[in-house]
Formats: C-alpha cells, sequence, structure tokens
C-alpha cells in the first residue's frame, strides 16, 4: 500500500505546507495500526476455539484420569453413588437426533424443492422467510410449547393411538421398562428438534438446488418432461452430494440443541432408552441440568468432561459438512 | 447429452440404443400432480408450526402483560399473584449489552481482514472455516466454557461470566457476516478510493463500511437478538436471581454474583407447579419472541434496501 500512500504525502506537503505534515505522518501510522488490529481480530475468532478446545481438556483432566475411558462405556450418571457414565446419554442424543432428522429431511427436501423450482420468486421469498423465522425463535420457547402443548397431545393421543396399531410391536417403538406414557420421551424431544432443524436443512438445500444449471434443467424440460421428472433426474441428482452436506448440518445442530430437549426428554439419567417412547436424556440436556447441582470438583469435572465430548462430537459433525460442502461447491463450480 | 453430468447415468435404454419406453402421460402427470400436492403441504406444515408456536405464546403471555410485569421484580412468595419480569428484564438487557460490547468490536474487525487483508490466503481460510465449525457449536459448551474460565476461579456467579459467554457466541457470527456484507460492495468502490490517494484504513472504514452500513447494521442486530434469546450459555454463568441488580459489584452487583435474566427465570419458572409462575414464564416467552422476531423483521425490511450492493 505504501506505493498508494507516497504520491499523497509528497503532494499534499508540497503545495500546502508545513500544516499538513503531520497529517502526513499519522496517515502512514493508519494502516499499520489498522491492518494490525484487524489481523489481531481475525486470528481472536480463531483463536478462542482451540482456547475453548484447550480449557475443556484441562477442566475435565480430573475426571479423565480417575475414570478413563469409562465414561463411554458405562450407562448409568448417578452422582449419588459415584457412577459417571455417558452412554444412556449418548444413547438418547443419538435417538432423538435420528427422529428429528427422519422428520425434519424429507419436508425440507420437499420445501426446498418448492421454493427453487415450483413457485414464483416473489412467492419463494415469502415462503422462505417463513421458514427461516422458525430458526429465529428460541429455543427456550419451543421447550416451552412442546411441554405445555405437545407433550399432552403425545401422551394422551399419539401414544397410545401408534402402539395399538402393529407398528406398536417393533422393537424400538415397543415400550420400554421406564416406559411413562410417552409424554415426555425421546420421540417427543426428536418431533420439536426436527421443526428447529428445518430452517437450516432446508435453506442449505435450495442454496445446493439453485446451483443446478438453468440450461440443464431446461434441456429436461425440452425433452417433454414433467417437472417432477426434472426434480428427481436433474436436480436431485445435480445436487444429492450438497444435500447430503445440508442434512450434515441440521444432524450438527440437533445434537447439540439443549434447552427444548432438556424440556422434553425425560430426565432419565440411569437406564439405556429401550424405546423411543421411553424417557431418556441427552448429553446437552444432562449438562444443563446437572450443572448447577453438581457440588464436588469430581462431579463437575466429569460434567465438563461430558461437554467435551458433546464438543468433540458436533466439531467432527461440522468439519465433515463443511469439507464435503466446499467440495460440492467446488465440483458444481460454485464458490468456493 | 447434455442432460445427464455423464454418459454412464443416461438411462440404459438410451445407451442400448433401444427405443425409449412408452409411459403412460396420465401416470406421469399425477406422479408431478402428487409431488407438488406434498410440497405445498410440507412448506404449509413448516409454516403452520411457526404459526401455531407464536399463537400459542401470544395466547398464553398475553395474559401475564400488566404494569406489575414490566415493573415489579420476580417473586419470591409461591401464594401471592404479585411480582413481574422487570429485574429480568433490566438483566437480559445488561448482560446482552455488554456481550455486544465486546463483540461487536472484535467481530466486526475480524471480518474487515477477511474481507479486505486475508481474502483467499491460508491465514483467511483457515480461520473462515474455524469461524464456521465454532458457529455450530452448542452454546451449552460455550456456557460450560465461561463457567470454566470465571466462574469456577472467581468461586460466584456473575452476570460477567454470561455476558462473556454470549460474547463468544456472537463473534464468529459477527466475522462471517461482517466479512460477506464487505464482499458484497464492488471492488471498483474499493479501488477509486486508493486511487484518490486515501489511506487503506480511510478507505475500508469511510467508503467500504459506509457504503455497507445498512447490511453492517443489519448483521450485528440480528447477532445481538439471535443471543438475546439463549438460555443454555446463562443456565451456569449468570445464573439467575430474584433481586434486581445492585450496581457493578458485590454480591448483589453485575460482577459480583447472579444477575436475573429473561431466559433462565423463564425456564425455572415455566418448570414450576406454581399457575402464576407459569403465567409469568409465558409472558416473558411472549417478549422475547416479540423482541427476538419484530427485529427480525425490522432489519429484514432495512436489509432490503442495502441489497443494491
Amino acid at each position: 500500500m505504501s506505493t498508494v500512500e507516497a504520491p499523497l504525502s509528497s503532494g499534499a506537503s508540497g503545495p500546502r505546507g508545513a500544516e499538513s505534515a503531520p497529517r502526513g505522518r499519522r496517515l502512514r501510522i493508519g494502516d499499520p495500526v489498522f491492518r494490525t488490529l484487524a489481523t489481531a481480530s481475525g486470528i481472536a475468532v480463531a483463536v478462542m476455539m482451540f482456547g475453548l478446545a484447550a480449557i475443556l481438556v484441562y477442566k475435565s483432566w480430573p475426571a479423565i484420569q480417575a475414570l478413563g475411558f469409562g465414561m463411554l462405556t458405562h450407562v448409568a450418571w448417578s452422582p449419588s453413588t459415584g457412577e459417571y457414565g455417558a452412554l444412556a446419554a449418548l444413547a438418547g442424543t443419538a435417538l432423538s437426533t435420528i427422529v428429528a432428522m427422519v422428520i425434519a429431511v424429507p419436508l425440507a427436501m420437499v420445501i426446498a424443492l418448492l421454493l427453487v423450482e415450483l413457485v414464483h420468486p416473489a412467492v419463494a421469498r415469502v415462503v422462505g422467510t417463513g421458514i427461516e423465522m422458525l430458526a429465529a425463535i428460541p429455543s427456550i420457547i419451543f421447550g416451552m410449547v412442546g411441554l405445555f402443548v405437545i407433550v399432552p397431545f403425545i401422551q394422551d393421543r399419539f401414544t397410545p393411538w401408534v402402539l395399538n396399531t402393529p407398528l406398536g410391536k417393533i422393537p424400538g417403538i415397543e415400550p420400554g421398562p421406564q416406559f411413562q406414557g410417552g409424554g415426555l420421551s425421546i420421540f417427543t424431544a426428536g418431533v420439536v428438534l426436527a421443526f428447529m432443524v428445518l430452517p437450516f436443512i432446508t435453506a442449505v438445500s435450495r442454496d445446493v438446488l439453485m446451483m443446478v444449471p438453468r440450461v440443464t434443467k431446461e434441456a429436461g424440460y425440452g425433452m417433454g418432461s414433467t417437472t417432477w421428472e426434472v426434480m428427481r433426474k436433474i436436480s436431485l441428482r445435480y445436487a444429492n452430494s450438497g444435500i447430503v452436506g445440508a442434512i450434515f448440518i441440521g444432524f450438527g445442530r440437533a445434537l447439540g440443541e439443549t434447552m427444548a430437549v432438556a424440556y422434553l426428554i425425560g430426565s432419565l439419567y440411569t437406564d439405556m432408552p429401550r424405546s423411543i417412547f421411553d424417557p431418556g436424556t441427552s448429553i446437552a440436556s444432562l449438562i444443563a441440568q446437572q450443572f448447577s447441582e453438581a457440588t464436588d470438583k469430581v462431579q463437575v469435572s466429569a460434567l465438563i468432561e461430558l461437554g467435551l465430548i458433546l464438543f468433540a462430537i458436533t466439531v467432527l459433525f461440522q468439519v465433515l459438512a463443511q469439507l464435503w460442502l466446499r467440495r460440492v461447491r467446488r465440483a458444481t463450480g460454485g464458490r468456493a | 447429452m447434455s442432460t445427464f453430468p455423464n454418459a454412464a447415468e443416461s438411462p440404459a435404454e438410451v445407451r442400448a440404443g433401444l427405443p425409449l419406453k412408452r409411459r403412460s402421460m396420465v401416470g406421469r402427470k399425477t406422479a408431478d400432480l402428487t409431488v407438488k400436492v406434498l410440497s405445498w403441504i410440507g412448506a404449509w406444515i413448516g409454516i403452520a408450526v411457526m404459526a401455531f408456536v407464536i399463537i400459542e405464546v401470544v395466547r398464553e403471555g398475553a395474559a401475564a402483560w400488566n404494569i406489575a410485569f414490566f415493573t415489579q421484580s420476580t417473586p419470591m412468595d409461591v401464594t401471592s399473584n404479585a411480582g413481574g419480569f422487570a429485574n429480568a428484564i433490566v438483566g437480559t438487557i445488561v448482560i446482552t449489552g455488554v456481550a455486544a460490547l465486546i463483540a461487536i468490536p472484535i467481530g466486526f474487525l475480524g471480518g474487515v481482514y477477511l474481507a479486505e487483508f486475508g481474502r483467499d490466503g491460508h491465514v483467511a481460510t483457515a480461520i473462515r472455516s474455524i469461524a464456521n465449525v465454532v458457529m455450530g457449536v452448542p452454546s451449552i459448551i460455550v456456557g460450560v466454557f465461561a463457567f470454566a474460565i470465571l466462574v469456577q476461579p472467581q468461586q460466584h456467579y456473575s452476570g460477567f461470566a454470561g455476558s462473556v459467554a454470549l460474547a463468544f457466541i456472537m463473534l464468529p457470527v459477527m466475522a462471517r457476516t461482517t466479512e460477506d456484507i464487505l464482499n458484497l460492495v464492488p471492488n471498483e468502490l474499493r479501488e477509486s478510493g486508493l486511487a484518490m490517494g486515501a489511506p487503506r484504513w480511510k478507505v475500508t472504514l469511510g467508503v467500504i463500511c459506509r457504503a455497507a452500513r445498512g447490511g453492517l447494521i443489519t448483521g450485528a442486530t440480528l447477532a445481538v437478538v439471535r443471543v438475546a434469546g439463549e438460555t443454555a450459555p446463562l443456565l451456569f454463568t449468570a445464573l439467575s436471581s430474584p433481586y434486581w441488580m445492585t450496581g457493578l459489584f458485590g454480591p448483589g452487583g453485575y460482577f459480583g454474583g447472579p444477575v436475573a435474566n429473561l431466559t433462565k427465570t423463564i425456564y425455572d419458572f415455566s418448570g414450576s407447579p406454581y399457575p402464576h409462575w407459569q403465567t409469568l414464564a409465558w409472558g416473558g416467552a411472549l417478549l422475547i419472541i416479540v423482541a427476538v422476531l419484530g427485529m427480525n423483521i425490522v432489519v429484514r425490511l432495512l436489509f432490503q434496501r442495502g441489497k443494491e450492493w
């Protein structure tokens, strides 16, 4: 940049004389200072991630030493008996996330197709904004509405109905020994989670579907294809790897969602869930509910280790999703 | 040929040189219509859920909104019908405000670095990827982090620890949004500024950022609004309190002890068995929805103008 500055400083100090000389000097320190500040801030954003990881490892070290990898294989979380197992929470996290994805992915898919292929862009913007607004509703509100409205519905209507159909005999749906009516259950948490991750999956899917070249689709229409045939044989095939990335993003979100799950999942820490209609717990909600009650050092450290596990899982998912999406964007000629 | 990304994916009939299979137009049209109907149903489900959540909160929360709700502090006595959320409202504003004061300048400068200095270099690419990953880290983890660096060493909860947690969540969002918005500014503006002999910092702040002003304000506002509704990072940092914040230091102060805030109080009250407390919690939920969605709509309307760049 100094090459650009040089003519100005000499030009300014020439005709206007001595009074603009200090101004010229200020200009010269302005740039390096600004650049340094900006660079430092940029690096700070990256450093904080490593700081976060380092602190989590450091603070969970006592628990890691005391328990080793036992946390990952032990089922129950029961501080009163000195049991610090994460397996039940891991299973609950996985199950509620899977329920959420089974509901959210098809829904996001049809909505993204609608936004990109079927409606006028103006309509798509209104509908799209409506779906995006779901992402703006705080987690705690989903939790509250879930607790006071969805839980009674699932407890009184939905669970009895499902369990009376042949579906109710399938392992994983058939109630386990901890069954409490199905209202506060992994299933309820999953249903609410589905609508919390829906906007994220929809947004990414929409973006990748938009990247399908127009001429390719027009060629399909030119051959006499119907809209659905163009979607299925051209758009979806072109965009399918991007959609996988979208699903990863949704998965990562659902795994770490805390408040809504803490309200709804039933907070059973001591047993493996046998059915999605059983109560359970997730890592995030276990941390949320146990942390303020934790008094002794081991317990706090064990909870931080739980946080470390969740951190590792979500970072893994995010990194995979980012790498995958970057590759897809490159392959389809978009901005990397 | 161009219909398919590569020849191997073209239908078998085409590859074999056979005449295309005849398929009934009725069947094709039915499939087409079915998918269109399903798409619309899907979109309506999404919108209906959003509408349902909002209507439910408005219906339940409206009952709680009265003068006491906005002027009195949270009740401690379960039998009386008095009390409001005023202390929690103030606490949330202070906690979020300080978080914004920490995160906005650093996040903004970080975004400037990514857009103006780092660009496609290795460092900037790494920072960008890390920021994307950090944005996906669950907010409760950030709460655990703030607990570990502030609450645990100090041996007490504090509003400041809550602010730090929220600032952490805002930081990558701010940086990435700033970068995206600055990238929308046409390069000619940069070039003409520099060609006039202005130093880089003046071009960036006085020309580029001024041109992108609307978008930057929008981005910052959305980032603040996003964290204002967060609960998980406050659970064991700011905790909650039935009292007013009494200043900066001391057990009742911002740095010295638990500070009442909306989201944690809503969480506690909605889980309580007392109907009046639950009503208050709905009132708090309504306040958050109004603030969050209201700000979203306002800045979205503003952003329509900012999109010219």
